[in-house]
């Protein structure tokens, strides 16, 4: 492999930006508490915290497909007026300071907000810090990454199995269930591991709305930050592990994001 | 049996065509691309909505815009063999088959395709992925797939196209052989006149959008009604066998032809590679015989002459070659034919 000839100055800059990177990560690698790792991981509030991210990035995760695929057909297929408002408005967390969602969440679903009202008069249901809040929370910051990848892959489909499938007898579900989904696997996958990343990562939006309870509202990266202050082998050794978990999670996605020679 | 007329401007296409088949009896959409042929045939299949149209099959109207009636694609009881067969990648061959069985319902649907399967000689792929046959295969199973739903009406979309030309000739020969055990109306969209003559009973041809001529294959290439169609199909096509460069013609007669690959053929013989004379030629050409004039057709500054007798043929000869040789009905001619103008396709 023959390499081209760069600029030196180009080279220094380049350079100090993968120092930005790297350093940090030699950091976690140097400080990481490698001689009792199992003891500052094992902490009662740390399995807590790390049970409850399972629970609240899955069922974002869930709760994304369930609603981010319809909202992606509806994207890729539907014409009508004002979607274009829509689907940018529904993007728009993808780029929103967290923290500002977790502020809006508040106003929507808090005990005084705008459904958060109705869904206490009418069902006695209250959602702000509560799990259902943590998942909330996620799934509004990690949901648009699910439906934009989707939406594409919809998109880039060959419709014409579609039509083979209609020619052959099944109705517009049946295509659906067993053409149009099958298809958009690999886009409906890859959504859903960068969605579930996303969730997992989630901190602004859930302190926020739902608050920093332990057992219910606490998921790791609030129960990192929690700990740097009293605990900091423990903050940084839950920092690799989920720095590994991006690893895997950007491995898993290699074909879409990294560079294939 | 189909008829079907279908109105339809879309983009730069205005298409205006009817087209009849009955039962048991293929016919060819003919046309160079962009005529409509494509867009007819998904307007018949439902798949497009055309302006006006009235579709009807087996006396059951399927799409009649004068009274708003349209059956959903789905419910149309026809099977499409698409251009690039377009087999489900993510099912096996044997899933690909059973597909239409599934979808309406119908019990024993694995059953049912591994017989199907087996009709187009393809069992041992059940559990294969389509992507693991070869283009010939993967069109056998599109046929099998399109006809186990039990269609009365199979549409063929340049069936041959996504073909490379040598196996095209093989797959042709197996879809004829295919086609014929089906009982329904057949209709083929094709821009290949070769495959058109192979394949179809009768030739419906396509011009912008319009009809221009049909009728059977032998009718339409020997009289065709105007220049287009006779540039598109208006050539000598002889059926026969060959054995080291003599073709034996279905008709008992002899051309001696270069390249001929041995078995059995096409010949096609360009009308302008004919030569006319009144008297016995001399020189070369290795094919001469004898006839006399039944028509000739002036097409502009050219005239086709249709020549009967022991091997009847078209010639294409300039009009005031027409008024030097006088020929006129039943004139007593000598037609020549060089070795080198008997073009030779595998049949």
């Amino acid at each position: 492999m023959s390499s081209e000839p760069i600029p030196r100055p180009f080279a220094v800059l380049a350079a100090l930006a993968a120092a930005l990177f790297l350093l940090p990560l030699l950091g976690l690698l140097v400080r990481f508490p490698w001689s009792d790792a199992f003891g500052a991981l094992a902490s009662p509030e740390i399995l807590t915290a790390t049970g409850l991210s399972l629970v609240t990035s899955l069922g974002a995760t869930a709760l994304s497909i369930l609603l981010g695929v319809p909202l992606a057909v509806v994207y890729a297929r539907a014409r009508f007026r004002g979607l274009r408002v829509i689907r940018a408005l529904t993007t728009l967390p993808m780029v929103l300071p967290p923290v500002v969602g977790g502020v809006a969440l508040l106003v929507a679903f808090g005990r005084r907000g705008l459904a958060g009202q109705w869904l206490d008069s009418a069902f006695g249901i209250r959602i702000p810090f509560t799990t259902a809040a943590a998942i909330l929370a996620a799934t509004f910051v990690a949901m648009p990454f699910l439906v934009l990848t989707v939406e594409a892959g919809l998109r880039s489909m060959d419709r014409r199995y579609e039509e083979a499938a209609r020619s052959l007898g099944a109705d517009r579900w049946t295509v659906f269930r067993r053409v149009t989904l099958p298809l958009v696997a690999p886009s409906l996958y890859a959504g859903a591991v960068l969605c579930w990343a996303r969730a997992l990562g989630e901190f602004g939006a859930t302190i926020t709305f739902a608050g920093n309870v332990p057992g219910s509202t606490q998921t790791l990266p609030l129960a990192v930050y929690i700990a740097l202050e009293s605990r900091p082998e423990a903050a940084i050794a839950l920092s690799l592990v989920l720095l590994l978990l991006s690893l895997v999670v950007l491995v898993a996605l290699r074909d879409r994001y990294l560079p294939t020679r | 049996m189909l008829t079907a007329h279908i109105q339809l401007r879309l983009g730069a296409l205005d298409l205006d065509a009817a087209v009849e088949a009955v039962p048991g009896e293929i016919v060819a959409l003919l046309g160079p691309n962009g005529a409509g042929k494509t867009t007819f045939l998904r307007a018949v299949a439902g798949l497009v909505r055309p302006d006006h149209a009235r579709v009807l099959l087996d006396d059951v109207v399927l799409e009649d815009t004068a009274t708003g009636v349209h059956v959903p694609t789905e419910r149309r009881p026809i099977g499409i063999v698409f251009q690039q067969h377009l087999l489900f990648p993510h099912l096996s061959v044997l899933e690909n088959v059973a597909f239409g069985l599934r979808a309406r319902h119908r019990p024993e649907a694995r059953t049912a395709a591994m017989a199907w399967l087996e009709r187009v000689g393809l069992g041992r792929y059940a559990g294969a992925r389509p992507s693991a046959l070869s283009g010939g295969e993967a069109q056998r199973v599109a046929l099998a797939r399109a006809l186990a739903i039990d269609p009365r009406l199979l549409l063929l979309d340049e069936p041959l196209s996504a073909l490379d030309a040598t196996t095209r000739v093989e797959v042709r020969r197996e879809l004829r052989r295919h086609l014929a055990s089906f009982s329904g109306a057949r209709l083929l969209v094709t821009h290949d006149p070769l495959e058109a003559a192979a394949l179809a009973d009768r030739l419906v041809i396509l011009e912008e959008g319009r009809v221009v001529q049909s009728g059977p294959v032998d009718e339409v290439t020997r009289h065709p009604r105007s220049r287009f169609v006779a540039d598109l199909v208006g050539v000598n096509l002889l059926r026969g066998r060959a054995d080291g460069g003599v073709i034996a013609l279905e008709g008992g007669q002899q051309l001696t032809a270069l390249d001929a690959t041995d078995g059995p053929v096409f010949a096609v013989i360009h009308p302008r590679s004919v030569a006319i004379h009144r008297r016995h030629p001399e020189g070369t050409p290795r094919n001469v015989w004898a006839g006399s004039v039944r028509s000739v057709d002036l097409l502009g500054e050219r005239a086709r002459v249709w020549v009967g007798g022991t091997l009847p043929i078209v010639a294409e000869v300039s009009a005031s070659a027409v008024r030097d040789l006088d020929l006129r009905e039943r004139a007593e001619v000598w037609v020549s034919v060089k070795a080198a103008e008997v073009a030779v396709y595998p049949a």
